[in-house]
């Protein structure tokens, strides 16, 4: 039996549906302000961290609800302790980045060990920690340096975390009737990704029929094959755009120079989400994740080790926010005690957006992206709008309320409150009639 | 004749697919202590949940005369303004709250927006001194102990001005000297203050003690009641009452399978409460199975059959585990549920929807979810075996669903169940533990759980199939052994076993206690 349809593909993909509308208004009302190339670029190069930060957050409320709210703090301290390492006491990168990426470790392991082994609960846990590093990194900083900031970053720690790669001239291309220039390399990355999709989807359903199974109708695989390469080409196309015109004396001639390239960030980017993507949908141990959230007891009983899971969850996402806090330092080229300020809560507020459970038990990494990408696009849009940061703020929250009144809504099914309301709404009007 | 105070008429209450009660009558007289006795699942507890408004009016058919008047319950409260006060199996206290809070929660004395704390500590205290009890009601309800807790609620529905008390199991899990001094208690206030009681139970020797009157439930009908000024009301009187039903061919048949070796054996284990240290949930018990063997072990509810159990599973219950356990005569510790899985144990639990099954996922994740190594390569999991393999038990046990990427949530009890089953079969276990496998389904998915049961059997397995249901334990076992507060009392091939002395077992322990016999 055959139980695909395609109400329940647009009920899959209801968030997604919407962030596509809600891109299209804003881009209607910033007169398509919202699709030039610097804001595609920036909605993901500023918000990378809320991905990263995001896909440590989900791992933690798939074990039940569980948050972390140290992230920000934290990832503040691990700035600010990657800055005396490398700054000013001169270790070289790679160890000072061995040295940041123990801290992380030293920290989830301590706060695993907290929450899975003498359980206290998540939220108190990291409650001290938002507390206590926030207070930790700025004691730090004014320490050791009267602007209470941290910069002048050796370059090679600043290419590892930010700017671009494969910008000489070679690898760039004008197409001269639109005074376009083009990064080619962006282009190839888009080219290569749509192909490397394209090829999955089709190869998924071709195993699928070969071995009998279930499996989506073709010109539904093409359909979304075609999309989904849409978007990659578009971004690739709006990231290869993206980068500054200079002009370079040469051989005593003035050449017009592009800086393009691909963002170290977008590759960091595309490593985590396929990493912890393919962890939370494909192997045992996202496996267990789930379990653990949706049921502790049967998870316990099925032979799943309930603490190691919320150890592993809190390890993992101290060491995302390592990861994290170099991403954001090198963005600013600077440590500074404001950083990473309510990051969390922007970790968060993605993943619920994106329909992960805030019970736990269920939610995906490509839901968080949409989740992230959202928020991002009514910020930015917002922004572009010159709309007032509280009203942003307001629409924020209202947003984050109306997400979970949905998941919570449309799981209850038949018993959902608002139908029972308005079943004996009706009725009473009935009556009364 | 003392004036009836309460009258269930012709009670009929159905759940979906089930009828919990048929036609049921109840007359309860002012001032007597009436009795409810009967099988688990009988229907005494949804009778009484009916009766209190916990399943409001309309959701039941039939009437409800209380006190002369028909009565409709919407819920607790209304019930409660009447004076019906039940308290359940389950003490519904809060540990770190006194005596005194607890006894007026939701009865709070004062004034509307303000609590008056001398008022209730005062009244607090006359009605425990009613109930015999001395400690102070400032104390914290953690610090009584489980005796004491049980008269603390005595206290509070008094204060709650019952006239209609209703007991469920109140001594199950009291020790026996407590339990006297709660049944001493009922009389006393029999006497003193012509309260009326409805207990239920399943402790027979109890029963005969303090009631006036006794009514056996079985399959949610009222089969007789008895009246002890009538005739002398003796245990054997009234389990023929409560047993009385015809084993037929409700069981197939496993015919030629060959009982081998002994697969696993059980020493003088003992198992203590995690909550209480002191209480003995499971005292001295030593029993064994054979492959190609079904042994069945009998019990009421709270006789220690499910703690047994899952303490032998990776010590997944209780502390102070102590005994030794043996597989294929080699002994071994299991220290978690995992090692138990690797040993070749598998728990298929009571309980299906608190910790057998994940209901917000799949058919599919559910049934590979004790055996995840078996269809995946270095953590990653190949999806499409996954999805073969549910498929297979799917159409095996004949799991009635569309697909098996259904959600386990959207099934029926008896669908579950198999889903529950499919799930510890792929994780190819050598003994099966089955708690309860046929609870809350019906009778049709009951016939095709013991088809799988024996399938199993034949396929060499050993299987241990724990139960409160006479007929079924002794239509489904090889051997059988019987338990009641927390020792195995008896032992017995199914061919000897009749319901009448698998029951008298039960009762011969009453007061003295009889070592294990395996």
């Amino acid at each position: 039996m055959n139980t695909f349809s395609i109400k329940n593909v647009l009920k899959k993909n209801v968030m997604a549906i919407a962030l596509f509308v809600i891109y299209i208004f804003f881009t209607i009302m910033t007169q398509g302000m919202m699709f030039t190339s610097s804001n595609v670029a920036s909605l993901i190069d500023q918000k990378a961290y809320v991905y990263i930060l995001g896909a440590g957050m989900l791992m933690c409320m798939l074990t039940g609800g569980n948050i972390d709210l140290s992230v920000g703090s934290f990832l503040c301290f691990a700035g600010a302790v990657a800055g005396v390492f490398s700054v000013i006491w001169y270790i070289n990168t790679p160890l000072s980045l061995l040295l940041v990426l123990g801290v992380g470790l030293v920290y989830g392991a301590v706060l695993g060990f907290l929450i899975a082994y003498v359980r206290i609960p998540p939220w108190i846990a990291t409650l001290a920690g938002y507390l206590a590093f926030r207070g930790l990194a700025t004691q730090i900083l004014v320490k050791v340096s009267e602007t209470s900031a941290i910069s002048n970053f050796p370059e090679e720690f600043l290419h590892l975390f930010s700017g671009k790669i494969l910008t000489a001239p070679v690898f760039q291309f004008k197409i001269e009737s639109l005074l376009m220039w083009l990064n080619i390399p962006c282009l190839v990355l888009g080219v290569l990704a749509t192909a490397a999709v394209t090829f999955i989807n089709f190869s998924t359903r071709a195993k699928k029929v070969k071995k009998g199974y279930e499996a989506d109708p073709t010109w539904f695989v093409a359909v979304k094959s075609v999309i989904e390469g849409a978007i990659i080409l578009v971004l690739s196309f709006k990231f290869a755009q993206e980068g500054d015109i200079a002009f370079e004396e040469i051989n005593g001639s003035t050449v017009e120079v592009f800086k393009g390239g691909i963002p170290v960030v977008v590759l960091w980017l595309i490593a985590i989400l396929l990493i912890y993507g393919i962890i939370t949908e494909k192997t045992t141990i996202g496996r267990h994740f789930m379990t653990v959230g949706g049921n502790a007891e049967t998870a316990k009983l099925s032979g799943i080790n309930n603490k190691l899971v919320m150890f592993a969850a809190y390890l993992n996402m101290s060491v995302l926010t390592v990861l994290a806090a170099l991403i954001v330092t090198a963005r600013f080229s600077s440590a500074n005690a404001f950083a990473g300020q309510n990051f969390e809560m922007d970790a968060i507020a993605a993943c619920i957006v994106g329909g992960v459970s805030a019970y736990g038990g269920s939610g995906s990494i490509m839901g968080m992206v949409i989740g992230a990408t959202l928020i991002g696009v009514i910020d930015q849009g917002m922004s572009l709008m010159q709309i007032d940061q509280d009203w942003i703020k307001i629409v924020k929250g209202l947003v984050l309320l109306a997400a979970v009144v949905f998941e919570i809504v449309s799981k209850q099914g038949g018993n959902n409150p608002f139908k029972s309301i308005i079943e004996k709404f009706s009725k009473n009007k009935k009556q009364k009639k | 004749m003392a004036k009836v105070l309460l009258e269930m008429k012709s009670i009929t209450k159905t759940f979906p697919g089930v009828k919990a009660l048929d036609n049921v009558n109840l007359k309860v007289e002012e001032g007597e202590i009436h009795a409810l006795v009967g099988e688990n699942g009988a229907g005494k507890s949804t009778l009484m949940n009916v009766l209190s408004g916990i399943y409001p009016i309309g959701t039941y058919e039939g009437d409800i005369v209380y006190d002369g008047e028909v009565c409709e319950f919407h819920n607790i409260k209304d019930s409660e303004k009447k004076g019906i006060v039940i308290i359940h199996q389950e003490l519904a206290l809060i540990p770190y709250m006194t005596i005194g809070e607890n006894m007026f929660l939701g009865n709070e004395q004062g004034k509307k927006w303000c609590i008056d704390w001398n008022k209730t500590y005062a009244e607090a205290d006359k009605y425990l001194e009613m109930v015999g009890l001395t400690d102070s009601s400032k104390t914290l309800i953690k610090d009584i102990g489980t005796g004491k807790q049980q008269l603390v609620e005595i206290a509070k529905a008094l204060a709650k001005n019952a006239r209609l008390l209703i007991l469920d199991e109140p001594t199950s899990s009291l020790n026996e000297t407590d339990s006297r001094a709660l049944l001493d208690l009922m009389k006393k206030l029999q006497k003193e203050q012509g309260m009326t009681m409805i207990i239920i139970s399943h402790k027979l020797n109890e029963v005969s003690y303090v009631a006036d009157k006794i009514t056996v439930v079985r399959d949610g009908s009222t089969i007789e009641t008895m009246n002890s000024k009538d005739e002398e009301i003796s245990e054997a009187r009234i389990i023929k009452g409560m047993v009385g039903r015809e084993i037929t061919d409700r069981f197939p048949k496993r015919h030629d399978v060959p009982i081998g070796d002994v697969m696993m054996e059980v020493k003088n284990w003992t198992v203590f409460h995690p909550e209480f240290a002191e209480r003995k949930v499971v005292d001295d018990v030593s029993i064994n199975v054979r492959s190609g063997e079904v042994v069945g072990i009998y019990g009421l509810m709270g006789a220690g059959r499910t703690e047994l159990a899952m303490s032998i599973f990776g010590r997944s219950y209780g502390i102070g585990i102590s005994g030794k356990l043996f597989l294929r005569g080699k002994e071994v510790t299991l220290k978690s549920p995992k090692k138990a899985i690797a040993a070749g144990l598998a728990y298929v639990t009571e309980d299906r929807k608190g910790n057998g099954l994940v209901l917000s996922n799949s058919i599919k994740t559910n049934t590979t979810l004790a055996n995840l190594k078996a269809i995946s390569t270095a953590t990653f999991i190949d999806k499409d075996k996954e999805y073969q393999v549910a498929d297979e038990y799917k159409q095996k046990l004949r799991t009635k669903t569309p697909s098996v990427e259904q959600l386990v949530g959207n099934l029926s009890g008896g669908n579950q169940q198999k889903v529950l089953l499919a799930k510890w079969m792929f994780a190819d276990p050598d003994v099966l533990i089955l708690d309860e496998p046929t609870r809350g389904i019906d009778v049709g998915a009951k016939y095709e759980i013991y088809c799988i049961i024996n399938d199993l059997a034949k396929a060499g397995k050993s299987v241990i199939m724990i139960s409160s249901e006479l007929p079924e334990v002794i239509g489904m076992s090889d051997r059988i052994y019987i338990m009641n507060q927390a020792k195995i009392v008896g032992e017995m091939k199914a061919s000897d076993a009749t319901q009448e002395n698998i029951m008298s077992c039960i009762v011969g322990v009453g007061g003295e206690s009889e070592g294990s016999e395996a």
